[in-house]
């Protein structure tokens, strides 16, 4: 900060101020729908600080932090779903299906026809889990793309199809012992790496801001994310321009899969166990999420940025509302009021611009009525 | 609505003496920047029947929308029965005795014609309960009223379509309406469903009420009318008493200045063929009813073709199975000698050919995204280097397409929800054009578009096919047809009917060829804007004859 101050501020400041006048302008409405979430989140941590002397603390941050990045992350998949109109309400089975895949794999796998055990290294072991993650979601996609299902009916399937598989891999046991490793089967190291906290941040954090910066990159500067908004906003258009819905449908429950599948590695390191119900009830934070950071559920608008800032308006709630000791039962009717608060918002926000356009537009057909008079007189005049 | 046994006591008022029921002062109605009214004075009068005249996008809809409390003017006043009133609602309209059937009928096809009705304003008895008794009971004295035989148990969806009009009417009818307003009445009827309208129309007058009917069939609309009103670009231009106008009248006050354009000395050296359609054949997904059949045509390098034809002569259906969205049932498509059946949208549109879709803003454009944005989608992957979008190359090619198609817009970054049609529909043209297609299709491309755009998107086109552009397009406007197009080719019922030079052809030839023109209709100057006629089924008409 010190060092910015020192530069010669007032000669740069004028030329600035007018350059930024065209763009500026435009960004301001995006502001405002993301500025509501920022606000929202400066208000609920001013709140909590002072109530709570425990609440600003590094120890305490950290653990929101941790909370804040498992939705983050699962949020950003989600994110890519509701941008194309739709939901995935599989995810919370797939952070769970993914981490007992993974346990079972640390476990070992029978080799069908002998007698041996198969225990794959530990990369091996993520990577077919979370692609196991992915395969759900590329199923959900298949079916909701080819066969024009609702993605609220085939995701609630899912939803139940892949807790049961989680329930039947697990089989009424928690895996945990066994996700250490061991000694010279080359699957060792998995709480060293997963539960790990590079430069003081959980790694959870870290995933969820390189997660975030890529998926920016997606949305915004590849044709996929072009194609995306313009599939949510209105597919038939983009059907016709040449866009190809029907896979680029698919690959967001794809990526979607892939984030719960991140997450229930990273939530199975957390809690340092593979259990059944791990990741219950994520698709409603991921979906709370995305729709505090302005999102619309019909497609079309949302952003990276909105979404991660909702996560922790969330995350900074729940955790916020714990250490001031407000009742569990309390918590939840507050945290649905702010959902719903949020949304509410956002539409009287909407309406206010819509009609302040219109008397915008009516102003200026006024003007120009009125200009035509005055040529019209003048030209009888004359 | 506090007794529904006044229903039928007609208005105890001198039924049709003319006077003015409901009176429209200055009303202006403006959408984002497009000027859809601009200070419009028009009247209803009791007994009489009200035709409104105009192209689309003319603004007669609008004022209708307005007349019955669907839309709020932007600027001026109604007045009804000498009050200034402010309808808050259809609801509002309707119990001030403003009805409106739409074109599309607004039914509940699994509910019976007595349900239908009364939907939304049921009778009640003492105990809450529905009184279907006396509901039964109005319905068939109203459908006695209109001599229609309709029993009241009778769901709507085993009615006709003619027979559906009607129970719209009754409805009306049952809501005590004194104004009726009849958006596009007869599109989906047949000749002696026509007939029967009219009597019911009649009938009404002859009680009071007063019509107010929009049709873009001219002929047929004269005939009912006992006033024409003449609608272009957002004012109302003529008032006159139906008997002292002709068609030729109509339609010169109608067009007004159109004829700006014409292209008919455009050079043609043409090239090879570049679009060799066939004998294709297209069957609807969902029925299997075949809507294209057999249809064979060429369309050279620097070529316009224009293939004219009513709604539901299959044209659409051509256009969209050409460009991949429905599949080809029959027949082959040579694109420059490729055959594209096995093709999706995708990549007909990377080997040259693009459709710009009828329904702009169902099908054509993207409306959260920016001018921009839609410009560029279609082109998208010719700027991508390295996985990512060039967003200087997508900018500057944006907008070099935006002054080469004249988009009047603030800038690339304006919303496209912030244009007129028209130049909506030049970006629509122009993000296709950014493909650099062979062939360009285009179905409707006027269509609710003013005058002036309509012009210039034909000189656009012209432009392009001086540079070997294709282009193929449909319309339902005889005029462009004969004034913007290098070949002219008639299609009807699904199959192209005769060809036409349009420096030799005339109106009558055209419209002759469509089966369009019915026999007891002579006029010397014919209609700029044909109706829906196809719809009609000669077939049903004999089955069923007039309901005596």
């Amino acid at each position: 900060m010190s060092t910015t101050t020192t530069t010669p501020a007032p000669p740069a400041g004028a030329p600035a101020a007018e350059e930024k006048k065209g763009p500026s302008r435009f960004n301001m409405n995006t502001l405002l729908v993301e500025g509501r979430a920022l606000i929202a989140l400066v208000i609920i941590i001013a709140i909590f600080a002072i109530m709570s002397d425990n609440y600003l603390t590094a120890g305490n941050l950290t653990t929101i932090t941790k909370q804040v990045a498992f939705n983050a992350i699962v949020a950003l998949g989600m994110l890519m779903v509701i941008l194309n109109g739709g939901i995935d309400l599989s995810v919370g089975s797939i952070v769970g299906f993914t981490a007992a895949v993974a346990g079972n794999l640390f476990r070992g796998v029978p080799v069908p026809g002998t007698d041996a055990t198969m225990f794959p290294s530990l990369w091996v072991i993520i990577i077919i889990s979370i692609a196991v993650g992915m395969l759900v979601g590329w199923i959900n996609g298949l079916l909701i793309a080819r066969l024009n299902l609702a993605p609220f009916i085939v995701t609630l399937g899912m939803l139940y199809v892949a807790r049961g598989l989680t329930e039947v891999l697990l089989n009424g046991q928690n895996i945990t012992n066994e996700l250490r490793g061991q000694e010279g089967l080359n699957n060792t190291g998995f709480f060293e790496i997963f539960a790990s906290r590079p430069l003081g941040l959980p790694l959870a954090a870290w995933v969820m801001i390189i997660l975030a910066i890529i998926f920016s990159i997606v949305l915004n500067r590849t044709p996929f994310g072009r194609w995306l908004y313009a599939t949510g906003s209105n597919e038939r258009a983009a059907q016709l321009s040449g866009v190809p819905v029907k896979s680029v449908k698919t690959q967001i429950y794809v990526l979607s899969g892939l984030c719960a599948g991140i997450v229930g590695i990273l939530q199975m390191a957390n809690i340092s166990s593979a259990t059944a119900d791990l990741g219950t009830f994520y698709e409603l934070n991921a979906i709370a999420a995305v729709v505090i950071g302005g999102a619309a559920l019909s497609g079309g608008r949302g952003t990276v940025r909105g979404t991660i800032i909702g996560a922790f308006v969330i995350g900074f709630l729940a955790n916020g509302l714990v250490i001031v000791g407000v009742s569990p039962f309390w918590q939840k009717v507050i945290t649905g009021a702010v959902i719903i608060l949020a949304v509410a918002v956002d539409q009287i926000q909407q309406i206010v611009q819509r009609r302040r356009s219109s008397a915008r537009a009516v102003a200026s057909a006024k003007a120009a009525a009125a200009r035509r008079q005055s040529t019209d007189q003048t030209s009888a005049r004359s | 609505m506090s007794d529904q046994a006044a229903v039928l006591d007609y208005h105890d008022v001198a039924p049709d003496d003319g006077a003015v029921v409901l009176q429209a002062v200055d009303i202006a109605k403006t959408y984002g920047v497009t000027r859809a009214l601009k200070g419009v004075n028009f009247e209803v009068r009791r007994g009489k029947v009200t035709v409104l005249f105009g192209e689309n996008g003319a603004g007669k809809s609008t004022l209708m929308k307005i007349l019955s409390g669907v839309e709020k003017p932007t600027a001026g006043q109604l007045i009804l029965d000498g009050e200034p009133i402010s309808l808050e609602s259809t609801n509002d309209a309707v119990e001030r005795g403003i009805s409106i059937i739409h074109q599309e009928l607004n039914l509940a096809s699994n509910l019976s014609v007595r349900d239908n009705i009364f939907i939304g304003r049921e009778i009640r008895t003492r105990t809450g309960a529905i009184d279907y008794s006396r509901e039964r009971e109005i319905t068939e004295q109203v459908m006695e009223r209109l001599e229609e035989n309709i029993s009241p148990n009778t769901l709507v969806q085993d009615l006709r379509v003619g027979q559906q009009q009607v129970v719209e009417i009754a409805r009306a009818l049952a809501a005590d309406a004194r104004i009726l307003i009849m958006d596009e009445p007869t599109s989906a009827l047949s000749a002696t469903e026509v007939e029967v309208l009219f009597k019911v129309i009649r009938e009404l007058t002859s009680h009071g009420v007063a019509i107010v009917y929009i049709s873009h069939h001219l002929e047929e609309a004269l005939e009912i009318a006992d006033y024409a009103v003449v609608f272009r670009d957002g004012e109302l231009v003529a008032t006159e008493e139906a008997a002292n106008v002709d068609l030729g009248w109509v339609v010169r006050q109608m067009v007004g200045r159109e004829a700006d354009y014409d292209f008919r000395d455009e050079p043609r050296d043409f090239g090879d063929v570049a679009l060799s359609i066939q004998g294709v054949t297209v069957a609807e997904p969902d029925t299997g009813r075949v809507v294209v059949n057999n249809v064979s045509l060429d369309v050279r390098e620097g070529e316009i073709v224009c293939l004219y034809g009513l709604m539901g002569a299959g044209r659409t259906e051509l256009m969209e199975a050409l460009a991949g969205r429905d599949p080809i049932s029959g027949g082959r498509v040579l694109l420059s000698d490729q055959d594209i059946k096995d093709l999706n949208i995708q990549e007909r549109i990377a080997i040259g050919m693009g459709l710009v879709p009828e329904d702009r803003q169902r099908d054509g454009l993207v409306q959260m995204m920016t001018v921009g944005k839609n410009m560029s989608l279609a082109s998208l992957l010719q700027t991508v280097k390295n996985l990512f979008i060039t967003r200087k190359v997508e900018r500057e090619n944006v907008d070099r397409q935006i002054s080469d198609v004249r988009v009047k817009t603030a800038g690339q970054d304006a919303l496209i929800t912030s244009l007129s049609g028209g130049n909506q529909q030049k970006v629509v043209i122009g993000k296709i054009l950014l493909t650099n297609p062979k062939v360009i299709l285009l179905d409707e491309p006027t269509r609710g578009i003013d005058v002036g755009a309509k012009g210039e998107i034909f000189a656009l086109l012209f432009r392009e096919a001086r540079k070997g552009l294709a282009v193929l397009y449909v319309t339902s406007e005889v005029g462009e047809a004969l004034t913007a197009s290098h070949r002219l080719i008639v299609m009807s019922k699904g199959r192209l009917i005769r060809e036409f030079d349009p420096r030799t052809a005339t109106r009558d030839d055209i419209m002759a060829a469509s089966g369009e023109h019915d026999t007891h209709y002579e006029h010397e100057e014919s209609a700029a804007e044909p109706a829906e006629e196809a719809a009609r089924e000669p077939a049903e008409d004999a089955a069923k004859g007039a309901p005596q």
